[in-house]
C-alpha cells in the first residue's frame, strides 16, 4: 500500500446527495474520516443514514456530489472501492443453509483471496469473534448474535481498509450488544483499519472516536462525543426537598432560575453545576435532602441539535414531517 | 480537524495476515462463476427433500400419467406403450421443474439477503447470473441421468448414442429455462410471486410444447401456438433421439415422433438444439443486463 494512500481520509465526501423520486434522502453532506478511526452517524431511522452506507458501498448511485472511499472514487472505481471496503448490513446476509466455514469460503473465493492466505486469515478472524470451534456448523442452528458476529468476521476476511457496519447491534440483547462492541474496539487496536458505523444507541456512539449527528438527510453537528457533549454546556442538577413548590419559587427568586418536575425531583439546568451546588445549600432557604449533578448525555445533545429526542423522532413519517416542521423555526 | 483525531497507528498489528484483493479481469470472473456454481451444487447435495423429490417426481409422472392414459389411447399408438411414448416429455418435465426451482433461488437469495453479498463482492454481475445458471443447468443435469437411468424400466434401450444426445439436449433446455427464471428473477423481490409467474408462464409452455401428444396433424391454432414455443424445440429433438433407437415399426415412428415441420420442412434436430442454445444465450444477455442495473 502506498504512503500516500495511507494519508488521504479513509472516507471523504462533498455535496454527496440521493433522491429517491420526489424524496429527498440525503441532502448534499460533507465530512471526512481519517484513517484509523471509529467514526459513528447517529440518527433517528429515516435519517438517512442507511441511504448513505448504501452509496459510499457503491450499492446506491448518488444522485448528486462526490465521495472517495479508501482513496477511490465510488462512482468512477466501483470495484476498487468494493476490493478495499468490508460490509456488515443491518439485515443478514449469510447462507443459513452453509457451515459457517463455507460462508467464509465462498467470500474469500469471490473476493479472490488466496487459498493459503483465505484458510490463516479465516482462522484469525473467527477466533477473533470465538466461532472457531464452531466454524463446521450450519449457519441455521447459529444465534442472532452469533450470526452478526460471523458476519463481522466475514466483512474483515479480505483486509479491508474500511469496515461499514450498519446498526451492527441492532435487535441484539444487551450483553450481546457489549460483546460486539468488545470485538470492534479489539479489531481497532488489532488492524489497521477505519470503522464506519452507523447506530441509534446513544449509549454506543460514546465509544466513537467522532460522531456526526444525522437528521432529515443532513449533517446537523460532527465532533468527538466529549466536544458535543461540552457544547450542551449544561449540567443536570436534581434535588429532592421538604417543599418542592417552594424550592422552585426560592429558585425563580433567589437564582432567576426556571425550575421544573422531573422523574419526581426539582429538576435544574445549570452551566457548572458542581459549583453551584454549594451556593444552592447557601442561598435556597428551603432544606434540601439529597442532590445529583449530571453531567450532559448524548441525548441531551442530540436534543439540543435537533430539537426531538432520538426515540420521539423515530415515529411515523407524519411524526417526522411534523417534526420537520417544528424544527424549521428552531435555532442553532 | 479529522487528523487531530487520527489515531496514529503504532505499525504493530501483530503479525495480522493481510490480504491483498486482486484487481479485477476475466480471472477474477472465471472464479465467482465457479464459487457462485459450487454453492448451488453444495445447496442441492444438502437439500434431502430436494433429491427425493427428484427421484420420485418422474417416476411419478411416467407411471401414473403413463399407465393411466394408456387405458383409453392404445389403439392410436401403433402398439407403443404410451409410457414409453411420455418417457421424453416428463423428462423435459423433470428437467423444467428442477430449473425452475434452482432459478428461484435467486429469488429466495434475496428474500434473506444472501444476494446482497454476492452483488456487493467487486466481481461483475455477468459472472454471478452466469454462475446461476450453470448450478441450475448442473442440477438439472442430474436429474436428467436420473431420468435417463430409468428409461429400461419403460422400454426405452440404454444405447450409448441416444444417452450422450439426451444428455447433451436436456443440459441445454435445463440451461435456457434456469436463464429464463433467473431473468424473471431479476426484479422479484417475492417468492410468491415469482412462483405465480412461472406457473403462469412455464406450465402452459410445456402442455403445448407437444410433451404430451404427437406434434403432427393438429388444428390449426394449436400447430401455431406448437411451433412458436421454444420448449418444443427440445422435448422434440429428445423424443426423436429417443425413437430413433426403439424397436417398432416405420408406422408407429411417424405417428407418434413426426417431428416439427416449418411450412412442410422438417427440422433436423441439431437445427432444434442450435435454437434452444441461441434462446438459452439470449435469455442469458437480458438476465446480465437486467441484473446489472438493480441497485
Amino acid at each position: 500500500m502506498s504512503q500516500t494512500a495511507e494519508r488521504e481520509p479513509a472516507v471523504w465526501t462533498r455535496g454527496l446527495a440521493k433522491n429517491y423520486d420526489e424524496v429527498e434522502a440525503v441532502r448534499g453532506i460533507d465530512f471526512e474520516v481519517a484513517p484509523g478511526e471509529i467514526f459513528g452517524f447517529l440518527g433517528p431511522n429515516g435519517a438517512g443514514k442507511t441511504t448513505t452506507i448504501a452509496m459510499l458501498c457503491t450499492l446506491a448511485r448518488p444522485t448528486g456530489g462526490e465521495a472517495r472511499v479508501a482513496g477511490f472514487d465510488v462512482m468512477l472505481e466501483r470495484d476498487e472501492v468494493r476490493r478495499n471496503i468490508g460490509l456488515v448490513f443491518q439485515d443478514p446476509t449469510l447462507d443459513g443453509y452453509l457451515t459457517a466455514e463455507e460462508n467464509l469460503r465462498f467470500h474469500a473465493d469471490l473476493y479472490g483471496v488466496p487459498r493459503g492466505l483465505a484458510r490463516e486469515r479465516m482462522q484469525i478472524v473467527l477466533e477473533m469473534v470465538g466461532l472457531w470451534e464452531r466454524r463446521d456448523s450450519i449457519v441455521n442452528t447459529y444465534s442472532g448474535g452469533m450470526r452478526r458476529r460471523l458476519e463481522i468476521a466475514r466483512g474483515l476476511l479480505h483486509s479491508p481498509r474500511v469496515l461499514f457496519l450498519d446498526e451492527p447491534t441492532i435487535g441484539l440483547d444487551p450483553q450481546t450488544r457489549s460483546s460486539i462492541w468488545a470485538y470492534i474496539r479489539e479489531l481497532k487496536a488489532r488492524e489497521e483499519i477505519t470503522i464506519f458505523l452507523t447506530t441509534h444507541y446513544m449509549d454506543e456512539a460514546e465509544y466513537c472516536d467522532r460522531i456526526a449527528i444525522m437528521d432529515q438527510g443532513q449533517i446537523v453537528v460532527l465532533d468527538t462525543p466529549e466536544s458535543l457533549k461540552a457544547s450542551v454546556g449544561r449540567d443536570r442538577v436534581q434535588i429532592k426537598t421538604d417543599d418542592d413548590d417552594a424550592a422552585i419559587a426560592a429558585l425563580r427568586e433567589r437564582f432567576d432560575i426556571e425550575a421544573v418536575m422531573a422523574e419526581g425531583q426539582v429538576t435544574l439546568s445549570v452551566p457548572e453545576g458542581e459549583q453551584f451546588v454549594p451556593r444552592l445549600f447557601a442561598e435556597l432557604g428551603v432544606p434540601i435532602l439529597g442532590v445529583s449533578v449530571s453531567r450532559p448525555s448524548l441525548d441531551d445533545v442530540f436534543m439540543s441539535y435537533t430539537g426531538t429526542t432520538i426515540r420521539d423522532a423515530e415515529g411515523s413519517v407524519v411524526d417526522q414531517q411534523r417534526a420537520m416542521h417544528a424544527m424549521m423555526g428552531r435555532r442553532h | 480537524m479529522a487528523s487531530e483525531h487520527a489515531i496514529t497507528s503504532t505499525g504493530a498489528p501483530h503479525k495480522v495476515a493481510r490480504v491483498r484483493v486482486p484487481g479485477a479481469g476475466v480471472r477474477s470472473d472465471l472464479r465467482a462463476i465457479r464459487v457462485v456454481w459450487h454453492r448451488e451444487i453444495i445447496r442441492f447435495s444438502r437439500d434431502r427433500a430436494r433429491m427425493i423429490t427428484a427421484l420420485v417426481q418422474p417416476i411419478l409422472f411416467l407411471f401414473v400419467l403413463g399407465t393411466g392414459l394408456s387405458r383409453l389411447a392404445s389403439s392410436g399408438t401403433h402398439g407403443v406403450n404410451l409410457r414409453t411414448f411420455v418417457y421424453p416429455g416428463v423428462l423435459a418435465l423433470a428437467v423444467l421443474f428442477t430449473a425452475m426451482f434452482s432459478a428461484a433461488s435467486i429469488v429466495w437469495d434475496r428474500e434473506f439477503g444472501f444476494l446482497r453479498e454476492m452483488l456487493v463482492a467487486p466481481v461483475s454481475r455477468g459472472a454471478i447470473v452466469i454462475g446461476k445458471c450453470l448450478g441450475g443447468a448442473t442440477v438439472a443435469g442430474f436429474q436428467g441421468v436420473i431420468m435417463i437411468a430409468i428409461a429400461g424400466l419403460v422400454s426405452v434401450p440404454y444405447s450409448p448414442v441416444m444417452i450422450l444426445e439426451v444428455l447433451i439436449l436436456q443440459l441445454l433446455l435445463a440451461f435456457a429455462l434456469t436463464a429464463f427464471g433467473v431473468m424473471m428473477a431479476a426484479s422479484m423481490s417475492q417468492m410468491q410471486s415469482f412462483m405465480a409467474l412461472m406457473q403462469m408462464v412455464i406450465m402452459p409452455l410445456f402442455f403445448i410444447s407437444g410433451a404430451l401428444f404427437p406434434v403432427a396433424g393438429l388444428p390449426t391454432w394449436l400447430a401455431v401456438l406448437n411451433r412458436v414455443d421454444p420448449i418444443t424445440y427440445a422435448v422434440d429433438p429428445i423424443r426423436r433421439a429417443v425413437f430413433a433407437h426403439l424397436d417398432i415399426s416405420q408406422v408407429a415412428r411417424e405417428t407418434l415422433a413426426p417431428g416439427v415441420t416449418w411450412w412442410g420442412w422438417h427440422l433436423p434436430g441439431i437445427f432444434e438444439a442450435a435454437l434452444v442454445a441461441m434462446m438459452g444465450f439470449g435469455l442469458l444477455s437480458i438476465a446480465i443486463v437486467r441484473f446489472s442495473r438493480t441497485e
